[in-house]
């Protein structure tokens, strides 16, 4: 039975702006066990990263856990310091985010960026932090490692700043490695690549990852579980055969209807799912996806569902799901 | 059996159920209202304290510069005997005794200088310069950059690299050695012409010192604006071929014109507006080491520049045209760094 | 890299030599000569006089002397300072001019530069409210003005500062100053809006999610990229500062390059002009160089044509 790795419980998180609370999360709740595969799905606002995000306490000041716990391989994240957080930061948690373009530091070299993160959590020298590096990038699979060490981040093509930043993510072997969007921003053929080395990777270093993507594509591969986040909720969460084969919550259907096929009929039109994502400033008290879902009752708007169990390990917040239960409930009466 | 509802039970209904109509559903949606470019800026602009202050401040000095002279009853060049260095509002014994004789004599309010010129108005005086020479200078800067940059832009190819090498040549020379120079020299030829050419005879009317300060300005200040405009009629250049290559027709294109020139047209004014605290700096240096504009015609620097070897017992002469001249430019300054907040797509915040 | 310098070199010469001539045409472009001014001397005297230095020489010809003559390194003699070379004058005036300009852009980025940072690392407190409103005082205040008032606040009232000349230490603190004034305004001004940007970037994010510290963050990853602009504009504020030095040696009474540059036009010391312009454009021209070199090197990105 593999170690619970990650176990984030009611977590409730707002940014406190000028303009307000921006009420981010509400009521998340995760477990990952050692070498699970998560993905996190949504579309931009969701939460998506501000949940990975809060693992690594990596969120600007003006965001504040407010309720719940993390707690992350033997540590109580809210208790953490920020000095505390630094010596897990980039070793046993790391993070790759979306724009390899741009997060790299474009004014030193390869070398010197992924040697950091090296020197800052071993005691390895200059030299054997050097060679460590070599290895990461050929595990990284890039080619002529030694020559790319002494390369700027703008020589490198666009997948390749991606894998190094793999490797800048890897090099102090993690348990758990966040994905924000990795390949969102990459070609398709170069997305490709990525995600197979990442699968690659985790088979070889047996480490946890969370894939945080809008895209249902990626997550089909590569995931075990599946938490579909909207407005700063997890609506449903479960296997990933059930959430593709068996979705509950009216948004997965949405999203799953929305993906255009190859073996539908030309003339068919895409199904867009109608109206705007939430003003988070001031959240609705009921479901968050009431007003754009084609089954809203009057209860949807008032308040929250809670979450029913569908089966073993398949969640999901809706009322019509409540529904159904009551009125079985009512009908033994 | 349906049960009263308590509001405040948990309970759950069977009416709750009931599928929500629309308008329960768009009750909660909340959309913002789109609003145009201009009214959007300006919106920015006017909640800008700073900024409409400094707007303010700028009105208030062009009534001081170009009104109340009208209503002032000393002249500037007028050297009044037996006033001289008098103290801000003190009266001289000629002064007292007309006073005594029953006739209004208007208070020197800041004094008058070594020849008995009254300050005040000598003040407005050289506001007035200061702010002619900064608007004049900028819209000449805007007009010669920018048909400069249209042209060079809009034709490419070998007209633009060479256009170009000439602005790289201009930035290189050292603008103010050549301003210096230029301002010595340019005096003679052009006091000779106005009074050989009768067509130029208007020359002496606004002053050889300001013709010279607007030419060398044209001559050398125009490069940054042409730089500006060029990149700009580039990028218009791009999306017109992208157009035509779509093939979408000429509503398209102007569209894209309108959009492209509302762009343009926040950065052309916002450089504009900060082109003019720079001008009004450069004339009052230039005056302040003596080649400005001529005597007896006041400005601000070259009434800083007289002031100093009286500093000791006169120390207002000097104060008066440096806050000036800091109240100026300052205000210039912020009004511009305003307009960009105001107009600029980047917002920062 | 040495093609881009080599490149620039050429550029810059040709730049000078176009200088020269503009200076050259332009000082004959002005009646009356340099002799006029002293007591009016007889005509036969006059003659004498510009006979002596050449002056009665078709234009082209003198023009011509005086570019062969410069080539070899003689820029010939001041003509109204009787016995002293161009070179002399210059070189004493320089080492005047660039103490105190050299001083004055030290001070300049040593506070300009930390004073950026603190604004930008308390961006919104009342800190950096602070910082930019002296900042943006800093740059509408002209450096004359400055000068003045130092010298109404220091000198006039309070009588500690000397008013004039640069025999000790206190002589240097007022000019100084005074030309510090507004780079220290400005660079302070371009730090905090470059440092704020690259706060925000992404490989900020980066280093910290690698479990950077603070120091770190800010001191190897955002100054060197925060820096860059700050650079660029030593390229402008070396022409300023030496501007400037035009205004704080005339009022300090300081025998500066700038001083004997303003005093050689207005008494038409042509000699003295043509030197004192082409050494003053050849510093500009070569510190822009050097910057652009410097630029160069912090940013590996940019390529340099």
């Amino acid at each position: 039975m593999s170690e619970l790795l990650l176990n984030i419980q009611n977590e409730r998180l707002s940014f406190f702006t000028p303009a307000g609370e921006v009420k981010a999360l509400n009521d998340i709740s995760i477990q990952m066990y050692e070498g699970d595969v998560l993905g996190i799905v949504g579309e931009s606002g969701s939460g998506k990263s501000v949940t990975a995000y809060s693992i690594m306490q990596l969120l600007p000041h003006t965001g504040r856990i407010i309720g719940g716990t993390i707690d992350f391989n033997g540590h109580r994240i809210n208790d953490m310091t920020e000095q505390d957080m630094r010596k897990i930061r980039g070793n046993e948690v790391s993070i790759i985010f979306q724009d390899p373009m741009t997060s790299l530091n474009p004014v030193y070299t390869i070398g010197n960026q992924i040697c950091e993160v090296i020197k800052l959590h071993t005691n390895k020298n200059k030299k054997q932090a050097l060679e460590r590096a070599e290895e990461l990038l050929s595990l990284v699979g890039i080619n002529e490692p030694r020559k790319r060490l002494k390369q700027y981040p703008h020589e490198l093509s666009g997948g390749m700043r991606q894998r190094v930043m793999i490797a800048i993510a890897l090099a102090c072997e993690p348990k758990l490695l966040i994905a924000d969007e990795p390949t969102t921003a990459l070609d398709v053929t170069i997305q490709a690549q990525i995600l197979e080395l990442m699968i690659d990777l985790k088979e070889q270093l047996g480490m946890s990852i969370i894939m945080i993507t809008h895209d249902l594509g990626i997550v089909a591969n590569m995931c075990q579980k599946i938490a579909v986040m909207y407005a700063g909720k997890i609506v449903e969460y479960g296997p990933v055969d059930e959430i593709f084969y068996n979705p509950q919550h009216e948004y997965t259907k949405g999203l799953l209807r929305s993906i255009p096929k190859l073996s539908e009929k030309e003339h068919n039109r895409l199904v867009p799912i109608e109206g705007t994502p939430v003003d988070m400033l001031n959240p609705p008290k009921g479901c968050p996806f009431a007003p754009r879902c084609d089954s809203c009752m009057k209860i949807c708007l008032r308040e929250m569902p809670q979450y029913t169990t569908i089966n073993d390990g398949h969640l999901s917040a809706c009322w019509l799901l409540q529904k159904k239960e009551f009125m079985q409930g009512g009908e033994e009466n | 059996m349906k049960e009263k509802k308590n509001p405040l039970s948990f309970q759950l209904d069977v009416s709750d159920f009931l599928p929500a109509n629309k308008e329960e559903k768009e009750s909660l949606v909340i959309m913002r209202e789109s609003v145009s470019f201009w009214r959007d800026g300006l919106r920015r602009f006017e909640k800008n304290k700073i900024a409409m202050t400094s707007f303010i401040i700028i009105i208030l000095v062009f009534i001081f510069a170009f009104v109340m002279p009208q209503f002032y009853p000393y002249s500037y060049e007028q050297q009044i005997r037996g006033s001289e260095n008098l103290a801000p509002m003190a009266y001289s014994e000629p002064e007292l005794a007309l006073k005594a004789a029953g006739e209004k004599v208007f208070p020197h309010i800041l004094g008058t200088d070594s020849l008995g010129r009254d300050t005040m108005i000598r003040l407005m005086m050289g506001s007035r310069i200061s702010l002619l020479v900064g608007l004049v200078a900028s819209i000449l800067v805007l007009l010669i950059g920018s048909i400069y940059g249209t042209v060079a832009g809009y034709f490419g190819g070998k007209v633009d690299l060479f256009m170009m090498r000439i602005v790289d040549i201009i930035y290189t020379v050292p603008d103010i050695l050549i301003i210096i120079l230029l301002m010595v020299t340019l005096k003679y030829p052009l006091k000779d012409l106005a009074e050989t050419v009768p067509a130029f005879s208007w020359i002496n009317v606004i002053g050889v010192g300001l013709i010279c300060i607007f030419i060398v300005f044209s001559l050398l200040y125009w490069v940054g604006m042409a730089r500006i405009v060029r990149s700009q009629v580039l990028t218009l250049k791009e999306q017109e071929y992208v157009t035509a290559a779509r093939a979408l027709g000429a509503g398209s294109g102007r569209i894209i014109r309108k959009h492209l020139l509302t762009n343009s047209m926040g950065t052309l004014i916002v450089t504009t507006t900060l082109q003019i605290p720079s001008a009004i700096f450069t004339e009052s240096f230039l005056s302040f080491i003596g080649i400005g504009v001529a005597a007896p015609m006041p400005s601000l620097g070259s009434m800083a520049s007289t002031a100093i070897d009286g500093i000791y017992s006169y120390p207002y002469r000097l104060l008066a045209p440096a806050l000036m001249i800091s109240l100026i430019i300052l205000s210039f300054n912020l009004l511009g760094d305003g307009l960009r907040d105001a107009f600029d797509p980047k917002l920062k915040n | 890299m040495v093609r881009y310098i080599a490149k620039r070199v050429l550029l810059s010469v040709f730049t000078l030599w176009l200088v020269a001539t503009i200076t050259f045409a332009l000082m004959f472009m002005v009646p009356g000569g340099p002799f006029l001014a002293e007591k009016t001397p007889s005509a036969a005297t006059l003659e004498a006089l510009n006979q002596k230095y050449g002056l009665d020489q078709p234009k082209i010809v003198q023009y011509r002397n005086y570019m062969v003559k410069f080539i070899q390194g003689d820029m010939g003699v001041s003509l109204k300072q009787r016995g002293r070379t161009v070179s002399q004058i210059i070189s004493t005036g320089f080492k005047v001019s660039a103490k105190i300009g050299g001083l004055s852009i030290l001070i300049a980025v040593l506070i300009g530069v930390p004073l950026g940072c603190i604004a930008a690392l308390n961006r919104g407190k009342w800190l950096d409210n602070v910082i930019i409103v002296v900042a943006t005082c800093g740059i509408a205040v002209p450096s004359f003005v400055v000068a003045t008032i130092l010298m109404i606040i220091f000198s006039v009232k309070l009588g500690i500062l000397p008013t004039y000349g640069l025999t000790s230490w206190q002589h240097y603190l007022m000019p100084v100053a005074a030309l510090a004034f507004y780079p220290t305004a400005y660079i302070s001004r371009l730090m905090r809006s470059s440092m704020l940007e690259v706060l925000g970037q992404d490989y900020m994010r980066t280093a910290r999610a690698k479990g950077l510290s603070q120091f770190w963050m800010l001191f190897k990853h955002a100054l060197r990229n925060a820096i860059l602009p700050v650079v660029t504009y030593l390229g402008p504020l070396i022409a300023y500062t030496l501007t400037g030095s035009f205004v704080v040696e005339k009022i300090f009474t300081i025998p500066g390059l700038g001083n004997a540059f303003i005093s050689s036009i207005l008494n038409r010391d042509y000699t003295m002009i043509m030197g004192t312009t082409i050494f003053l454009a050849a510093l500009i021209i070569l510190m822009n160089l050097v910057v652009d070199v410097a630029y160069k090197i912090i940013d590996p990105r940019i390529k340099l044509k």
